[in-house]
């Protein structure tokens, strides 16, 4: 009786398996198994500053998430592992995994893991889980394929270097031959810099519409607008780049209210003939802007500090890269950012780092890489840094290899 | 409320527009071999768009908006698969957001995963270069495997269109006709270059000197997708001094300077060959391509 019952679920097993071979099998395409796409990124860098690094601000900005500057000397970025693959013949999958080193201690972060469906039908297409927004142009791509070491400052100020949230992303693509998306993002809120997970965990919504076309076979381009709002509750600038920290207080500032950013973003690229291999120039340019209206609290303080809030804060930079042979590339990069932030209490607004102190950052950066081929670069970087009144100078020197499966040519 | 006008405005537009069905096939192809070979094979029953060009190296493709916006619409692709575009294809086909193209889907089509391909390596290290663990993919300049692949295509177009059925079968029963005659005629004209050696800047011209009975000494490149580097081009000068070859080969698309540099120091012939339909005046189908690449290779002779 038992011997009968155990026989039958070896077989079961068996043709569970047979199944799962030939599954396997018919969806090779190419590929000898099924097995996902792995690669791990590896990063590290040499930094120098001129200024201690612990002492960055930018005045105007309650910095969080990844804001800040590396520390000074040998140091590792962020090494990635990211598993993708088709999912079935519906959806398609990818974890990203970031390990990090904070403080003498490795930390793992989920930067990506979500899923989004391969043709849906009438260009529609979901995406659900924790990814990058797709507010901005340069916020979806992974840190590792930017063109410099750094975020933009607006980036910085604005996101913490980038936009990460958990949700779902409905996009359109129009049937014609000219490049026409639309699109709109729901999520949690829960991440900086938005916070609280407001309204029942859907505190942020985006929306954003890209046109984008070839001008002859040299020229192709990108225009995107953008825009993004959240309810913010109790967030507080903190991450490990703090904007302000005087008479050694233990007091975090919080913002509580509405938060509104508009973006418009242009991206221009040109290779002879289209031949990128060769010989390519690459023109990118955001331009941003955030309202925001609501109340300041000192958490920590003494005394109950408060103020009201009315914030305005925009920044653009503008950055040219040219690949000037298969190997070498250099590119040359401007940040401006603008503050005009009100409220109640000017001395509260100063305490949490939103006073613009009189002064708007600027920052110059010049790079050169090396590819010695499609997966490995070597990238030495020099910025001129005006973030706040006392100018840094910062060089770099990172490498950024892949290793596994074959990256993705993003536009 | 916002969403839901957005909703509205969607699907306004998405019935307003004619469905494909009406309409041609439209064909995305990868390269424009492939895109000749549609051709060929669809003529006026399909609409074919070429996302490259001979000029361009397709492995450094990006997904760019033009080709998500014709990706979007396209009944049919084709491209080479075994890697050869593994650095944009699946982005690409994922954001065009169409079903009929995916994975799996009678309209994605891998020309070169219905031959048999060469160089299919045992072991696979990045060390060893761009190395494709399906073997070298590039298979158009290997007639008879044209004739296989044509095959294969116009199966699969009678597949998606089968009220075209018989038209795309006097098609192709007309291509291979002619095909069969001109290999023959090809053949007979390339009998001085069987035993030559080549020297060849990429791996592209595996399938020709396959086919030609060619002997392939050596290539520009140190490692298959690394560019030529002077410490490389010093040994194969010294090598080609002792052992002379017949011509350099290379394609419009690579970078001349390496093969100019080779010819002029060693003397031996440098020849630059169409490589894909449009890659010269002469080149501008799938039968010009190769009459165009014989021509060129027989005029380097002696």
């Amino acid at each position: 009786m038992n011997n009968n019952i155990l026989r039958n679920y070896s077989r079961l097993t068996v043709s569970i398996f047979a199944t799962a071979l030939c599954t396997s099998h018919a969806l090779a395409d190419g590929k000898t198994t099924a097995n996902p796409d792995i690669s791990l990124i590896l990063q590290a860098q040499y930094s120098d500053f001129k200024e201690d690094p612990e002492n960055y601000e930018l005045p105007g900005f309650m910095l969080g998430g990844e804001a800040g500057l590396d520390e000074a000397g040998f140091g590792l970025g962020h090494s990635e592992l990211v598993i993708s693959s088709n999912i079935d013949d519906l959806y398609f999958g990818r974890l990203t995994l970031a390990l990090d080193e904070h403080d003498g201690e490795t930390e793992v972060e989920l930067e990506e893991g979500f899923i989004e469906t391969l043709g849906l039908g009438a260009g529609i297409t979901v995406k659900a889980g924790r990814f990058f927004s797709n507010t901005g142009y340069l916020n979806n791509q992974h840190a590792h394929m930017w063109d410099f070491i750094d975020a933009p400052l607006i980036y910085r100020g604005l996101f913490g270097n980038q936009l990460i949230d958990d949700g779902i992303q409905v996009r359109w693509l129009a049937p014609t031959d000219f490049f026409f998306q639309v699109g709109a993002e729901m999520g949690r809120g829960e991440r900086f810099p938005a916070s609280g997970a407001e309204n029942d965990g859907r505190g942020t919504q985006a929306f954003f519409a890209e046109i984008g076309g070839d001008v002859g076979p040299s020229h192709s381009w990108q225009l995107g607008v953008s825009h993004w709002s959240a309810d913010v509750l109790e967030r507080e600038g903190g991450g490990h780049g703090h904007g302000h920290e005087e008479e050694g207080e233990s007091e975090v500032a919080s913002f509580s209210g509405t938060s509104d950013i508009n973006a418009i973003d242009f991206v221009w690229k040109w290779a002879p003939n289209g031949n990128f291999k060769q010989k390519n120039l690459k023109f990118q340019f955001e331009y941003f802007v955030r309202e925001e209206d609501g109340d300041i609290e000192m958490h920590g303080a003494e005394e109950e500090e408060e103020s009201t809030y009315d914030g305005e804060q925009k920044g653009w930079y503008a950055q040219l890269t040219y690949q000037f042979t298969p190997n070498w590339r250099v590119g040359l990069r401007y940040d401006s950012v603008e503050v005009d932030n009100k409220g109640s209490d000017e001395e509260v607004l100063h305490e949490a780092g939103l006073d613009s102190e009189d002064h708007d950052p600027t920052r110059t950066s010049i790079m050169i890489d090396y590819a010695h081929s499609e997966f490995s670069l070597i990238r030495l970087q020099y910025n001129r840094d005006e973030s706040s009144e006392t100018s840094d100078d910062q060089i770099y020197l990172q490498y950024v290899m892949s290793l596994g499966a074959h990256g993705a040519h993003q536009f | 409320m916002k969403a839901s006008y957005l909703t509205i405005a969607i699907v306004v537009m998405h019935f307003a527009l004619p469905p494909a069905a009406y309409a041609k096939l439209k064909v995305f192809a990868c390269e424009p071999e492939w895109a000749a070979l549609s051709q060929e094979l669809g003529g006026d029953k399909v609409k074919v768009f070429s996302a490259t060009t001979a000029f361009q190296d397709v492995h450094r493709i990006q997904a760019r908006p033009s080709l998500i916006a014709r990706a979007r619409s396209a009944d049919l692709l084709i491209c080479t698969g075994a890697e050869l575009e593994s650095g944009w294809l699946p982005l690409l086909t994922r954001r065009a957001a169409n079903k009929r193209i995916q994975n799996g889907q009678p309209g994605h089509f891998m020309a070169a995963e219905h031959v048999e391909r060469l160089d299919v390596p045992a072991v696979v290290d990045r060390s060893m270069g761009d190395v494709h663990i399906a073997g070298n993919p590039h298979v158009h300049l290997s007639p008879q495997r044209i004739l296989e692949i044509a095959t294969r295509l116009s199966e699969r177009l009678m597949l998606i269109s089968p009220a075209d059925k018989a038209f795309f079968k006097t098609r192709i029963d007309s291509f291979a006709q002619r095909w069969r005659e001109a290999i023959t005629t090809w053949e007979e004209r390339a009998l001085p270059l069987k035993g030559k050696t080549i020297v060849v800047h990429h791996k592209d011209w595996r399938y020709l000197s396959d086919w030609l009975k060619m002997d392939i000494v050596a290539s520009l490149e140190p490692k298959p997708g690394l560019p030529p580097n002077a410490g490389h081009l010093a040994k194969l000068k010294q090598q080609l001094k002792q052992q002379p070859a017949a011509m350099i080969l290379r394609a419009q698309y690579q970078d001349a300077r390496a093969s100019k540099w080779l010819s002029k120091n060693t003397g031996i012939p440098s020849v630059v060959l169409p490589y894909t339909v449009g890659g010269s005046d002469q080149a501008q189908d799938l039968f010009s391509l190769y009459d165009d690449t014989l021509t060129k290779m027989l005029n380097a002779l002696p």
